[in-house]
């Protein structure tokens, strides 16, 4: 049957920003259906919020809109553009609780939209887990024992009706926020109520908890002529009880027979009739008894998902772009297999290998939060490997983290204490540890269950404390038995036979260097020197590392190449798409034409995201355009760059140099990218310099320059510019004497970190001494960085193309917050809104300078603090940065791309850009949060970066660009009410600027004790609220009340923020507007205005194009 | 266990080529010819099946062995195939019906189950060369011994396996409330397919594969199945000229090698696939409905729609096509009330889209018996 011709316009809604939950998979699925869709024939009206997604880039809709996702913007920009249907499975549970919105305010009903791939009704008996219950009842599908309940009366009702331990849901949430298991009634009270207040329709579901089950899910197709079809299952390692986006995850399932997996075949296949999905992917989830064969269907997601991408990378099947398919009428004998080219995409994919997927945690940002794995998700990225085996699989996966381990090492040092190095007391006491953070879920649960069986605990046992199968602890055992034969053995070279089995187990070289290196003396690395990274150790282990991989190679251990073809070598594959195994035969030939490596970022983490993959996947189209094939590696499912059609040749593999140089030596060392993939890639130049291998764009040289402290500082000051004083300390009594040199304010950091890892600003001796324990407790390796931290200063960021010969500067982005906070948290504004022409054009002459100094070839990124007219350079990134998008974006440069080609070798001038970027709009950058995930975080702004992800707002008018981006990142600004105001001494100069604007629209403003004497005095009305210490009725109360609107807070020093840290944390509980700079209270009021004298309009990337 | 401590194990190939690998359990010999199966699970229901009787099977794969044997998921009383080729065998297996290993299981029946083949390479290889036979022996026994053991080995072309897997004797599988009678001629029946007519209230009688057209219908059947089986149909010249007798007489339905024999005794042709289909991932469509099955298959033999030697076949139709190959899936002939499909509809393992083929029967056989009451 041919497709539908009674549309024309289709709108894709994307997700909006990257937060926890809905990550960069809804770009990969939202890119994969608007090309899908364009080849069609169709028009795309596109809109998302998050500028770093390659779905916005202009070229792949016929109008791309990045403006707030909500209701009221969405309206607007179908009232404009008039599309005659709305695709809302692509973009995650955001796209789809719109449409739902869309339909009960009746605009979709008003503009004659048809929906795509899911009708109202499907999307909420899906949903609405009251419904969904119905349903399953109706068909015979198992469901767990509970009930529904709006207010907590009802909550606790149902929770006596079934006992204790109780699961909570709300309902239409992501990611299970606001969900729990409560074991007691005072657990319950505050999981039922956060879960009613987080759902949007004020409803919990109660259920009997099934926690210890296994948890599998299905992701399964289906098209209008009800054919359907199992893409993938997946097995949870983690039990029922961890959100399945923190679980470790295994495809296929391991540990089900036919039977087990038929029966959920069949409940899936009733499950799509009932519900009635018309067309597309869903994704179901089932708890399965481990003792017997009862089953109960959990939840099931009417949209493509996290796992649908998960399972898309896993099985090469392109659900993403099958679903639009189906869902403008096409079946599924009707779509061709683009794997195979030779199949159909009806058939279930059959896959010869094992896969893992590992999230990736960032709790060492959020130290005061709980690191147990709950219900509630609190991953930010994930990391997927495939390999023959399943121990292979795990370990490659393990390598993949990027979390300072190249397996799964042990966090003990028991991997290096198997001489008996602990005694029996530490002994004793670490099984009891280790004990009880498995049974308490603690989020290294793998790498935890490792160093058990290394301490001997029995797989019972752990079986007992985890509830994970027997099956995945006896793989993980069998790889700790061959880390124990390679502990003992004395030499390499007369163990073949062991080295050779440890490889097929898929053991790093490093890892194998690390567990058979010994001293002259004959003894181990210790654990001590290996966690401390003792110099004499590391050295050593690099040694026999190197010797590892000459004894392999010599004895013809090599790793070869298989390729993913959704149909277990049944059929020929078409697209090359590889993993690396140590099996026997290659199947992998050298790609024959002019080809060059781009190595991706691996894993989202903060610091380190979506705009990387951004950047990569531009490289890759680059490189196709100009007549190059391109090689991707990279080994995270989430992102457009693995997908099968990005690049020409796809490697699902780890980014370590070891894996990196076995590409390298199969593809015969083609030239390699670096610039586009964050740190991760960076980090290896030396060894691939050192390697011979050709490295295109900024030399190796001069990238060690600009990352090495010394040398950098040397070179500006050769150029006579300005840069805040520095030091580095090498102990702590340097840290001490150096930081007090300088003077304070100073900022402290660990030498090659990203994302501000254990960054912090020292006002004063005592916050120095602190951070000098805190330095030993936390683990944190010198040298230490000391920098002047320039109160007050302005902050700019700039992001340059050069051919070392010219310069093009593509962004300067002023940020809104003043210095001190991390250029990834901050908002920021291009062009400048509030910075003379003057200083700009400073900062563009200085930027050259850098440039051709560093002879930049590509992308480069420096930051800039603005004091007292004096521009300090900051920090110079040889690479490309986290604006690239955003900077691309917001000119309609595509930079990447053209960075590319400058490393290709052509010049900057050909492109004719003209020295710099000239736009007459605004567009500003806010970052993303994910506190409200978090318990117990301190939502305060600082050197340490924490966000997820980034929106964009775009305007003519600055403040309405502002207002957009507040909009976009969940700030509901208010029109009108109270604005609590509570600001340090420094910042209260510029309070008449800030409050005389507010009272004029209307407001009244609330102040603690002394911002309203401060205000009084300059006859500003206002009126004094308590702090909580303060007496009530206090800020709290009046919080509770509903009476406050906006909260602008600014604290100084330890105390101050402890005092007010109830008070930030209040405006994440209660969902208010707050701001935590002077100069972000200043934008949102500036936005309030905009918002209050301007009508809102939306205006398509296209559009604002024209007009450059 | 570690693979140092293993027995080494040689798998050679009629091409020449061979593959090393090691022996899991015991050190057991065999032949066959070789076939991969890219089922992800279901290995009991498969090594249970009599359809592989001859054959060496090679899991595509790679962790076999997961779950070990539970004490009902079996499809005949013992196993069949001539060995299992895995690249990792789990030893350790995990799950709450189980009660032994697969090595254990199949190596009480005197076959081999080997580790350690680079199954995928090996896969292409019977791809691209189409299905031979194999040898499996311990590496220790030496070249030479292997090879002349291999080329003492039949080929599959011009096989009779049938009557190795049949029945001997007559017997019953009787249900509570019976509505009709459905007689199986085994050539190979899985249980499943007994269980399938049972759920829908058959009473069902299984016979030897070489009952005559008067011994069949003296057990009294409302309808006939012809079940799967191994070998190549073509061998089976008397059993076609008993179902050419049978046709007509009773609804039919014949499944795998019993649709091969319904076609071949239509007069079709039958002819050997390259490496067959060997899977639960078979995508069907149904060309009546349009709608598409996912199918569990086992063949290496097809049939031949255009093929009658000359013969003018009586309006036989193609009913199911493969989307993968487009080769025929299904026939039926509606004057002489047969029809039948290559694949299995009693899957076991595999999907269960097809099972609507077994109500077909039963509403075919009872309106059968409905109008043989009017006459």
């Amino acid at each position: 049957m041919p497709k539908r011709t009674d549309i024309k316009r289709i709108l894709i809604v994307g997700s909006g920003p990257i937060v926890i939950g809905q990550a960069a998979e809804f770009d990969y699925s939202g890119t994969q259906g608007a090309k899908a869709l364009a080849e069609e024939g169709y028009e795309v009206i596109l809109v998302n919020s998050n500028p770093a997604t390659i779905m916005t880039d202009p070229g792949y809709a016929s109008k791309t809109y990045i403006e707030p996702l909500t209701k009221e913007f969405i309206a607007k920009i179908i009232e404009k553009e008039r599309p005659d249907s709305i695709l809302p499975t692509l973009g995650g549970q955001t796209a789809l609780n719109l449409t739902l919105e869309l339909h009960e305010n009746g605009v979709l009903q008003k503009y004659g939209l048809k929906i795509l791939g899911a009708n109202i009704d499907a999307i909420k008996k899906a949903e609405d887990r009251e419904y969904f219950k119905k349903s399953m009842e109706k068909i015979g599908v198992p469901v767990l024992q509970g009930g529904f309940a709006v207010n907590m009366d009802e909550a606790y009702e149902v929770q006596k009706s079934i006992g204790f331990p109780v699961i909570i849901r709300p309902s239409f949430t992501l990611g299970g926020t606001g969900g729990g298991i409560a074991y007691n009634i005072e657990e319950f009270a505050e999981f039922a109520s956060n879960g009613i207040n987080a759902s949007p329709i004020n409803e919990i579901l109660i259920e009997k908890s099934v926690i210890g089950f296994k948890e599998v899910e299905l992701e399964v197709m289906t098209d209008k002529n009800r054919n359907t079809i199992i893409i993938c299952s997946i097995e949870n390692f983690d039990p029922m009880g961890i959100h399945t986006g923190d679980s470790i995850t295994v495809a296929p399932v391991q540990t089900l027979n036919d039977k087990d997996l038929q029966k959920l075949r069949d409940y899936s296949i009733k499950i799509m009739n009932e519900i009635g999905i018309e067309t597309g992917g869903s994704n179901i989830q089932f708890a399965l008894d481990p003792d017997s064969d009862k089953v109960y269907v959990i939840e099931m997601n009417p949209r493509v998902s996290r796992s649908s991408s998960l399972a898309s990378k896993a099985t090469g099947f392109a659900i993403a772009k099958i679903a639009a398919k189906l869902a403008v009428g096409y079946t599924l004998d009707e779509i061709t297999n683009d794997i195979t080219k030779k199949t159909l995409a009806c058939f279930e994919p059959s896959i010869d290998y094992v896969v893992t997927k590992i999230p990736r945690f960032t709790f060492e940002k959020f130290p005061q939060t709980d690191n147990t794995l709950t219900t509630h998700m609190k991953s930010v990225g994930e990391v997927m490997a495939i390999g023959r085996t399943f121990a292979g699989s795990i370990q490659k996966a393990a390598r993949s983290l990027e979390n300072g381990n190249y397996g799964i090492e042990s966090l003990y040092g028991l991997d290096l204490s198997y001489e008996g190095t602990y005694n029996k007391q530490d002994t004793l006491m670490i099984k009891e540890e280790i004990r009880s953070l498995i049974k308490n879920n603690d989020y290294r649960r793998l790498f935890l269950i490792a160093d058990a069986l290394r301490i001997n605990l029995t797989v019972d046992e752990i079986n007992e404390l985890s509830k994970i199968d027997k099956w995945f602890l006896n793989q993980i055992k069998l790889i700790i038995e061959l880390e124990k034969k390679l502990f003992s053995i004395t030499d390499l070279e007369g163990n073949i036979p062991l080295l050779r089995e440890a490889k097929e187990f898929d053991f790093s070289n490093w890892v194998i260097a690390k567990l058979t290196a010994r001293y002259k003396d004959g003894k181990h690395i210790t654990p001590e020197d290996y966690s401390k990274k003792d110099e004499s150790a590391i050295a050593l282990i690099k040694e026999v590392e190197r010797l590892t991989a000459d004894i392999c190679k010599k004895n013809n251990i090599l790793r070869v190449y298989k390729k993913v073809d959704t149909c277990a070598a049944e059929f020929e594959a078409a697209t090359p798409y590889m993993y690396s195994s140590y099996d026997k035969f290659n199947e992998v030939k050298p790609l024959e034409n002019k080809k060059i490596v781009i190595l991706g970022s691996g894993p989202n983490r903060i610091g380190q995201g979506i705009e990387f993959d951004y950047c990569c996947v531009h490289c890759a189209l680059a490189l196709k355009e100009s007549g190059y094939s391109s090689i991707m590696v990279n080994c995270n499912p989430e992102t457009v760059s693995t997908d099968y059609d990005t690049s020409s040749r796809l490697y699902f593999e780890p980014l370590t140099s070891e894996d990196v140089m076995s590409i390298e030596n199969i593809e015969a060392n083609p030239p390699i990218i670096l610039q586009f993939g964050g740190q991760t890639p960076l980090k290896l130049a030396k060894e691939f310099d050192s390697s011979g291998i050709k490295i295109l764009g900024t030399s190796f040289k001069d990238i060690d320059t600009a990352e090495d402290r010394e040398k950098f500082k040397r070179v500006i000051e050769k150029l006579n510019l300005l840069q805040p004083n520095s030091s580095m300390a090498f102990n702590d009594e340097e840290v001490y004497k150096n930081s007090t040199r300088i003077g304070f304010p100073v900022l402290l950091r660990p030498s090659y970190v990203l994302g501000g890892r254990a960054m912090e600003i020292i006002y004063n001796e005592n916050n120095l001494r602190q951070y000098i324990k805190k330095i030993f407790k936390q683990d944190i390796s010198f040298p230490i960085l000391i920098d002047k931290f320039l109160e007050d200063a302005i902050e700019v960021d700039v992001d340059a193309l050069s051919d070392s010969k010219s310069v093009y500067i593509a962004g300067i982005m002023e940020h809104i917050e003043e210095a001190g906070v991390h250029s990834g948290d901050s908002a920021c504004s291009l062009p400048a809104f509030s910075l003379d022409r003057d200083i700009i054009e400073r900062i563009k002459e200085i930027t050259v300078t850098i440039c051709l100094e560093f002879n930049v070839k590509g992308l480069i990124n420096i930051q800039y603090a603005v004091k007292n007219n004096d521009i300090y350079v900051i920090e110079v990134n040889p690479r490309a940065s986290r604006t690239v998008p955003f900077v691309s974006k917001a000119t309609g440069i595509p930079v990447a791309k053209l960075a590319t080609k400058i490393l290709l070798g052509e010049e900057l001038d050909s492109f004719k850009l003209g020295k710099s970027f000239n736009i007459d709009y605004y567009c500003v950058k806010e970052a993303v949060f994910p506190f409200s995930k978090f318990s117990n975080v301190d939502p305060m702004l600082g050197p340490e970066m924490r966000s997820t992800g980034e929106v964009m707002g775009i305007d003519v008018n600055f403040g309405m660009a502002y207002a957009k981006s507040q909009i976009a990142a969940g700030q509901n600004l208010p029109l009108s009410g109270a604005v609590l105001i509570s600001v340090k001494d420094e910042d209260k100069k510029y309070l008449s600027g800030i409050c005389k604007p507010l009272i004029d629209m209307g407001f009244h403003i609330l102040a603690t004790k002394g911002t309203s004497e401060y205000l009084s005095e300059l006859n500003i009305e206002n009126q004094k609220i308590n702090k909580v210490k303060e007496g009530r009725p206090h800020i709290i109360d009046a919080l509770k009340n509903k009476e406050i609107s906006m909260i602008f807070n600014t604290p100084r020093g330890m105390k101050s923020l402890e005092d007010s840290y109830i008070i930030r944390r209040s405006a994440i509980e209660f969902s208010l507007p707050y701001y935590t700079t002077i100069r972000g209270a200043a934008a949102a009021c500036m936005a309030i205005r905009a918002l209050k004298e301007h009508n809102v309009s939306v205006r398509a990337l296209q559009d604002y194009y024209k007009g450059i | 266990m570690d693979n140092l401590s293993k027995e080494k194990a040689l798998l050679l190939l009629d091409n020449g080529k061979y593959y090393e690998g090691y022996y899991e359990g015991k050190a057991i010999e065999s032949g066959g010819e070789i076939v991969f199966n890219t089922a992800m699970n279901g290995y009991q229901e498969l090594i249970t099946d009599p359809s592989y009787n001859g054959q060496i099977v090679l899991m595509t794969y790679p962790m076999i062995g997961n779950y070990g044997i539970t004490g009902t998921d079996f499809e005949s009383e013992k196993v069949w195939l001539s060995g299992l080729v895995t690249r990792n065998y789990v030893r350790m297996f995990s799950h709450f019906g189980a009660s032994k290993s697969l090595s254990e299981f199949v190596n009480a029946y005197g076959f081999p189950v080997i580790s350690g083949i680079d199954t995928r390479h090996l896969a292409i290889e019977l791809r691209e060369e189409g299905s031979i036979n194999a040898y499996i022996a311990p590496k220790e026994s030496g070249i030479t011994y292997i090879k002349s053991k291999l080329t003492g080995l039949p080929k599959m072309e011009g096989l009779n396996l049938a009557k190795n897997v049949s029945t001997a004797e007559v017997y019953e599988k009787r249900v509570k409330s019976p509505e009709f009678n459905v007689t199986i001629i085994d050539y190979g029946v899985k249980y499943n397919t007994v269980r399938c007519l049972n759920d829908l209230n058959a009473c069902v009688t299984v016979v030897p594969y070489n009952f005559s057209k008067q011994e069949i219908l003296k057990t009294e059947p409302d309808g006939i199945l012809l079940s799967n089986g191994p070998g190549d149909p073509k061998t089976m010249k008397e059993e076609i000229e008993t179902l050419k007798s049978l046709l007509g007489e009773k609804p039919v339905f014949g499944i795998c090698l019993g649709h091969q024999l319904l076609a071949l005794s239509l007069g079709f042709n039958t002819y050997k696939l390259k490496f067959g289909h060997h899977g639960i991932n078979h995508p069907v469509k149904n060309l009546k409905t349009s709608k598409i099955e996912i199918t569990s298959q086992n063949h290496g033999f097809c049939v031949n729609l255009s093929d009658t030697g000359g013969r003018i076949s009586r309006n036989t139709e193609l009913t199911h096509i493969s989307l993968n190959d487009n080769t025929v899936e299904g026939i039926k002939n509606d004057e002489l009330k047969a029809f039948s499909v290559q694949y299995h509809p009693e899957s076991s393992p595999g999907p269960r889209d097809s099972r609507y083929l077994f109500s077909e029967f039963k509403e075919l056989c009872l309106n059968n018996k409905k109008r043989i009451f009017k006459i």
